[in-house]
Formats: structure tokens, sequence, C-alpha cells
């Protein structure tokens, strides 16, 4: 018995690697494939939808483990946004390079965590909601009408020529030679997109399975007791809301040397809500479940403005609804019958998971 | 040896406590003291004022009024949950407030929170102190789990434990945080005679590790047979505190529980 399950394990482990280079070679290969299949423009979807997977994951810490609805989520993406747009172009006349714009961005969004989480301590639920919802607001508004009368934000117009994201001479924002292969921009920007979502998936699995993650997860579940257990849940909550907002803040300067382009209307309530529906659409606090909801909702709208036209001129002979509002429709209705199905997420924590592992292991024994 | 003075012998010490809500006076003038190593109870009907005091202790109300010395360190005036919890005051609920969505090993691990300093930057490394404190919080969890009698698969979902083992999973996470003094809120609530007698074994081995237990209960027989000491509230005072057998006679406690009238069956009722 002892042997057939050391055999297993070493199969085990022998398949996890397996796994784990087929992975690699799918997720390094992905932009020439999509690139070659489906053409540059959905290389550009893949790599949005990298950075909406960092603000999901990052939304995952503070509504999925520590349980703090938060519907003003995309302001930290705009602070993140703004700071490496106004400190890289020539908005100010400032040209700092990326290696401080980002991380001075994370570091922004981080205190701007610390100081919507201060305020809204004793809050939960709903309240908590609709006063995120509220600062959210506040910083858009602030972003559309800080052009006077000094002109920082440049207002409603936005900032526009922002230096792309770029290593002494080489730029991301050109197409590259290397190994024989040609790498245009979209594809650079995907493989460091991949290295910081990457990054924040390991943070979140490292923090999910530790003292800190069971602190969040203890508040969550019920707020009172967490407190006599002797968890300053003060700290506890500003931490989830710093790490969350650090890593919005992240997505946010990426976004922006991405785009060359920030502008207010980038950063409105609806964005909060799509980040918020991936978080619960895939499983909240499950990372697997928030990857599947941030590239379902991503690629899903894409897919439906690409195929409705087509799809109604095959079914019809003619276009009938115009496939940028059936779109949207049809995204609608999707999230409805996925959360009338399965309302935990498509792909619940694993909580379940974990109880009947044990289960198996305690019949070995 | 030097005799303890009265201060050292005194775990616990409430003077003149008083809470109010709005117009109603849930406690007035409550002074108690429990020594250390003691099961000491707190009786009284519905609405006397029990968990209010429960809920000062563990900082979750803060006093109007009054002294709270707990091991000689005065925590009258504001104080927060976890400090109390940090000085040595752990409890368990009245309505079970287990961490439902988490297993019955992490609910306990959740409870050496305040034990252990590990930070995200530990958490991230993962480096030696984390692993050492994250290793010796399982050994400690699971070795609670086992003391409580809890012998289920310990990744059982708090949610999915049975009534009484949810209650025994409460106390398992109340000691992990090592307290001096444990409080429990109605422990035997809704059990059977075979697991309120468990129960009262498991709280006698807490008693002999060296921990006070504070008690509150509705089961007079329960508390009267366990309990060193008793106090007893009425509408927000304290009617009596004594050894069980005096507070079993007791007119005062006896008018509270039954009225006025004297009944000769009732009262029987009382000592059985």
């Amino acid at each position: 018995m002892r042997n057939v399950l050391k055999h297993l394990s070493s199969k085990n482990r022998r398949s996890a690697w397996l796994t784990f280079v087929v992975f690699a070679i799918v997720l390094l290969a992905l932009p020439f494939f999509t690139d070659a299949l489906f053409g540059r423009g959905w290389v550009r979807i893949v790599d949005f939808a990298l950075l909406y997977i960092m603000l999901a994951l990052g939304l995952n810490i503070v509504v999925g483990y520590a349980g703090l609805l938060d519907l003003g989520y995309i302001a930290f993406f705009a602070v993140g946004a703004y700071c490496y747009a106004l400190l890289g172009s020539p908005q100010l006349g400032l040209h700092l390079p990326f290696w401080i714009v980002l991380p001075l961005g994370a570091l922004l969004a981080c205190i701007f965590g610390v100081l919507l989480g201060a305020p809204t301590l004793r809050l939960r639920g709903d309240y908590l909601a609709i006063v995120t919802l509220g600062f959210g607001e506040i910083i858009r508004i602030f972003l559309n009408n800080l052009n006077a009368p000094i002109n920082i934000t440049n207002g409603p117009q936005g900032i526009s020529m922002i230096d792309p994201i770029r290593v002494g001479e080489f730029s991301l924002g050109n197409t590259h030679e290397l190994f024989g292969l040609t790498f245009p921009s979209v594809h650079l920007h995907y493989y460091l997109f991949l290295f910081f979502t990457l990054l924040v998936i390991f943070i979140s699995l490292r923090l999910e399975d530790s003292r800190i993650g069971r602190a969040w997860m203890a508040i969550r579940e019920d707020e009172v007791a967490a407190k006599a257990m002797g968890i300053n849940t003060r700290n506890i909550k500003l931490l989830a809301f710093a790490m969350g907002a650090t890593f919005g803040g992240l997505a946010g300067g990426l976004f922006a040397g991405f785009q060359g382009f920030v502008s207010p209307e980038s950063f409105s309530l609806t964005e909060s809500i799509t980040v918020l529906c991936m978080v619960v659409l895939g499983g909240m606090g499950n990372i697997n479940g928030v990857l599947l909801g941030g590239i379902l909702l991503v690629v899903l709208p894409e897919a439906l403005r690409h195929g409705s036209g087509p799809a109604q001129q095959l079914l019809f002979g003619k276009t009938f609804i115009d496939p940028e509002s059936l779109r949207m429709l049809l995204f609608g209705l999707a999230l409805i019958t996925v959360m009338l199905w399965r309302p935990a997420g498509l792909w619940p924590s694993n909580q379940r998971r974990r109880e009947l592992v044990t289960k198996n292991d305690s019949a070995h024994l | 040896m030097t005799t303890p003075t009265e201060f050292d012998v005194n775990l616990l010490e409430l003077s003149g406590i008083a809470k109010r809500f709005g117009g109603l006076s849930a406690l007035s003038d409550i002074s108690l003291h429990i020594r250390r190593g003691e099961i000491y109870g707190l009786i009284g009907p519905n609405g006397a004022g029990k968990t209010t005091l429960f809920n000062i202790l563990t900082g979750l109300y803060q006093a109007d009024s009054g002294r709270f010395t707990f091991n000689n360190t005065e925590y009258s005036g504001r104080c927060k949950p976890h400090v109390l919890a940090q000085a040595g005051i752990a409890r368990t609920f009245q309505n079970i407030r287990l961490f439902a969505n988490m297993t019955a090993l992490e609910n306990v691990m959740v409870g050496r929170h305040l034990r252990t300093s590990s930070g995200i930057w530990d958490a991230l490394t993962r480096n030696a102190k984390a692993r050492a404190e994250e290793h010796a919080i399982v050994q400690h969890a699971r070795a609670l789990l086992t003391y409580v009698g809890i012998d289920r698969p310990h990744q059982t979902l708090a949610k999915n434990l049975p009534y009484g083992e949810q209650r025994r999973l409460e106390i398992a996470r109340a000691l992990a945080t090592d307290p001096k003094l444990l409080a429990l809120d109605e422990p035997a609530a809704g059990m059977n005679a075979t697991e309120t007698e468990n129960l009262k074994e498991l709280l006698l081995s807490i008693r002999a590790s060296g921990i006070t237990v504070l008690l509150i209960e509705h089961d007079v027989k329960f508390i009267l047979g366990l309990c060193d000491r008793v106090a007893v509230l009425n509408y927000g005072k304290k009617i009596a505190e004594d050894v069980p057998e005096k507070i079993r006679c007791d007119p005062a406690v006896i008018t509270a529980y039954l009225g006025t009238e004297p009944i000769i069956p009732a009262q029987a009722g009382i000592q059985s």
C-alpha cells in the first residue's frame, strides 16, 4: 500500500512538472499563436486581459479574502496610471524612467488605499460599498477637473504622448528582432504583463496561506469573533486595502505605459463594476476562479463584438441589431445565467475541494 | 515561600462597573473578583446583563464607569478587544461564532494569531522563521483539537461540524490564544446529558492546567456542580455571590428566578 502511494506521488510529481512545462510553453507562445490565428488586435486584447487579471487579483484580496466590498477599486488603477502619465510625459515636462515611476505609482496607490481604508474601518457591507463608490468617483472627478487654475491633469482631454516603457535604449514601444523572431510592441508588453501577473499570483498565493491570510479570512467570516481572538482588525483591514491598492496602482502604471494615453474616462464606475464582476463571477477568494473570471470578462465581450455581426448574417441573411449594442446585451445575459447557475462563482473557493482531499487522506491512513 | 497577597490571588477585579444603553441600565455598580485557578459561575435570568458583562471584559463594549483590573494591570476606560486578548482573556460566544467557511484546524490556527508574529515579508519569502512558526501553529492547533475531543478530520469546515463539536471548537480556538482567563458564554446550551458531562470534564481539565474559568450558564445543576463560586445577576445588579451551596438557598436568588411567592415544589426543582 505504501509503495503504491509512493509510486503515485512520484508519478504525480512527474505529471505536475509536465503540466508546468506545457503551461509555460503555451504562455510563451500565446502572442504568436493569437497573432497568427486571430490577428494583431487580439494580442492587444490579451494584454488588456492580463491588466484586468492583475486588477481582479488585487480586488480579490480586499473583497475575496478580507470580505470588504469595494466599489471604487478602479481609483487605485487611476492613481497608478496618472502617476505614470504625469511623471513620464510632456504634460509636466518630466520624463522619469519607468522603474522609478512604476513603483512610485504602486506606492502612491498603496497610500491612497490606506487613506480610503482608515475612515471606513467601522463600516461593513452596503455602507462600505457606498463610501468606496464615492471615493472612486471623487478621484475620477478630481482628475477631470484638475486642469484649472493650474493645469495638472489636462482635464477631460487626458494626457497623451506618455513615454513608452523603456530600459536604456530598449523601448517596448518599438518592434524588435530577437533570437531570429520579430517581437512587435504588443508582444513585448504581453511578456512584461505576464511577468507582473505571475508575480501578483505568486504574492496572492503566498499571502492566502499565511498568518495574514488567515486573519483576513477570519475577518471576512466574523469580524467580532476575529477581534475577540486577538486580531488587530484595524491593522489587518488596512493591510488588505493597501495590498489590493498596490496591485491596482501597478496595473495602472503598466496601462499608462502601454496605452500612451490616459483620460478620466477610463476610470469610470463601470470599470470598477467590471473588475468586481470578474472576482464574483470567477469565484471570490479563489485565485483560479479570479483568473477565469478575468479572462472571460475581457474575451467574451470582444468575441461577441466580432462574432455577433457575422452570426446574424449567417442566420438571417442580414444584420438586425447593431453588434455593438447586442454584445453588451448578450454579455449581461451571460452574467445573469452564470450567477443563477453557480451562485458561488464559476470556480468557487477551494474550501470544498480541500475538504474532499483530506477525507481521502484520512481514508488512506 | 511568601504568602500571596490579595492582589496576587485575584486574577480579575471589577469594581463599580456600569453600562447604559440609552435609557436602559444594563449593568449598574457591578463589583466582583475572580481568583486565580477557580471556576467562577455567572448566572441570572434572561436579560440580567451577563453577556453585557462578558462583552465589557473582552473589550467589545466599553464600560461607562468603574474599575477593571486584570492580572495586576488596570484596563479601565477604552480598551480594544485585541489588547485584552493579548492580556489573556479569551472567550466563546452564546450563539456560536466560528469562522464558518474555514476548516476546524484553521479556526484554531487563527487563535494563535496573537502569539505569533509573521508579517507580509515572512509570508512572501516563506523564510525559516515563517516556516518554523507555521509548523508550530499547526502542531499546536492539532493538539488542541485532540485535547477538546474533536476526532473528526481536522479539515472539516467548521459549519459542517455537529453542534456539540462546534462548541468544543470554539473552546479550542479560545485556548489557542494562551488565555489566563477563559470566559465561556453558555457553553452547555443545547447540549444533551452526555455532552454536558463531557464538557464538565473538559472544563475541570482546563482548570487543572492552570487556566481560570468564568462561565455563564442557565443550567443551574451544571453550574452548581462545577463552580467554586457563583455570582447572580438580576436586572444589571449583582444580587448574590457565594459558594454554590449557599447560592442555592439564597432567598434573593430564589426570588429572582421564581418570583416572590415561595413555591415549595419549584424550589425543590432548583435543588435537584
